[in-house]
């Protein structure tokens, strides 16, 4: 179990920046995301697309900005929960019991929700029968390559993903690798190999397929393929494996009893609260007349949760404005040397 | 302005006017139809708000850039008509287009 001030559910931009504005008025956050890595859309969508709007910086990338974000709140020592995602929310007095599914606890008078537009899952096969099969038959990730050894694969993708693993698994088995269309959008390199694979036989390559039907009874058998025009060709294999990228999901923040508008929660502009006390939302996930999906705003809505949050988090001391410029607390907090 | 029509895959129909300059994207969220869903508010990253651009209104469209096209790869169902509505803009030109959207988005 762990006790904190906030637990911060997102790890993007504006997460990130909520843990700065936290930890200069003395707050410890906790963060927990379903991904492998900080930076949440930006590192996972656009991380090598220039952005052009934070206020100062003329120009960067995705990645630079998170590991901008990241050495600005190294001071504070944070604990990143990664490939974590938070499912259950009860109060127990007046602290939040927070389980994730990998069953660890946070207790913490603040939550602060930054999930963007919710946890990132692979998206998955158009066809209804290829849910029955996930996990025996169909993948969307690989934990174990030795599991596809001599085996036939088919895999579905037109980006690094489906080649990088086309290459890996076609040392081992017979990969037939299908695409929407004629070209790939990988990295040159992993295109060229892939071309040269198939010019040696080592892989086959289907454009511009896409998935059509699958047979089997308990596990594949075999799929059929179709085109634009309507042709199908028909495949014997025994596992197939899809790399569309991620789509966002709610997921259990649906359950939690907030007001919900669509995808977003509503939250006042005084200090970003939901519905529920101690429970503040920012950043793309959180809607307010006006509101603007901008990362700039996302950083203007954490540093007001954060004033938000130390109600809560110190019920018995007045919170006082500080600048970050003349504040020896501040300071200190920074581990600037007093001058 | 432009009248534009919008089919849900269940074949509901939204007939809406939207102004010149906003997104085709933009003109289903302000208006509240359902079936695009633009979760990351329109910076082609995440392609659920796919549609199928009319037959005869396909060609007459200015073409998509290959970033719009390496995201149709993650679209639900995509077809040769498909097209990312966060990507077209809507002038007096586009009166009458026609566009349907998917059974999902992702």
């Amino acid at each position: 179990m762990i006790t904190t001030d906030v637990l911060i559910i997102g790890a993007g931009p504006t997460a990130l920046f909520a843990v700065q504005q936290l930890g200069l008025i003395g707050l410890k956050a906790e963060v927990v995301d379903n991904l492998d890595k900080v930076g949440g859309q930006c590192s996972e969508l656009y991380p090598d697309k220039p952005i052009y709007d934070i206020p100062a910086i003329p120009e960067c990338t995705g990645e630079t900005l998170t590991k901008n974000l990241m050495k600005q709140i190294e001071p504070f020592n944070t604990n990143f929960h990664l490939r974590e995602r938070v499912e259950q929310l009860v109060k127990e007095g007046t602290k939040w019991k927070i389980t994730t599914n990998k069953k660890k606890v946070f207790i913490a008078p603040n939550i602060i929700i930054a999930g963007g537009v919710g946890s990132f899952e692979p998206r998955k096969f158009p066809l209804k029968e290829a849910e029955k099969f996930e996990g025996s038959s169909v993948f969307y990730s690989i934990r174990d390559k030795k599991y596809f050894d001599k085996k036939k694969i088919c895999i579905f993708g037109g980006g690094d993903s489906a080649l990088d693993w086309s290459i890996e698994l076609s040392k081992n088995s017979k990969v037939v690798l299908v695409h929407r269309r004629l070209e790939f959008r990988g990295i040159p390199k992993n295109i060229e190999t892939v071309k040269k694979l198939e010019k040696d036989g080592k892989i086959e390559i289907e454009t511009p397929y896409q998935i059509n039907s699958i047979e089997g009874d308990n596990k594949i058998k075999a799929i059929t393929i179709k085109d634009d025009k309507e042709k199908i060709k028909k495949i014997d294999t025994d596992y197939i494996l899809g790399f569309f990228g991620l789509v966002m999901k709610l997921g259990p923040i649906a359950e939690w009893g907030l007001n919900l508008d669509k995808k977003h929660i509503p939250v006042n502009t005084e200090n970003f609260q939901t519905n529920k006390e101690g429970i503040f939302a920012i950043g793309d996930i959180s809607t307010y007349p006006g509101k603007l999906k901008l990362i700039l705003s996302g950083f203007h809505e954490g540093a007001l949760a954060a004033r938000g949050c130390f109600k809560l988090a110190r019920p018995n001391e007045k919170y006082r404005f500080e600048f970050t410029t003349t504040s020896k607390k501040i300071h200190e907090r920074l581990g600037k040397k007093q001058t | 302005m432009a009248k534009i029509t919008y089919i849900e895959h269940t074949n509901k129909e939204h007939v809406v006017e939207v102004p010149n300059n906003m997104s085709v994207m933009e003109g289903a969220i302000q208006n509240n139809i359902s079936g695009i869903d633009a979760d990351c508010g329109g910076s082609m990253a995440c392609a659920t708000c796919h549609v199928y651009v009319d037959e005869k209104w396909f060609n007459k469209l200015e073409k998509k850039d290959e970033g719009e096209e390496d995201m149709l790869d993650m679209a639900y169902q995509p077809n040769k008509f498909s097209r990312l509505s966060c990507q077209l803009l809507v002038s007096d030109e586009l009166d009458g287009l026609i566009v349907r959207m998917p059974s999902k988005q992702g």
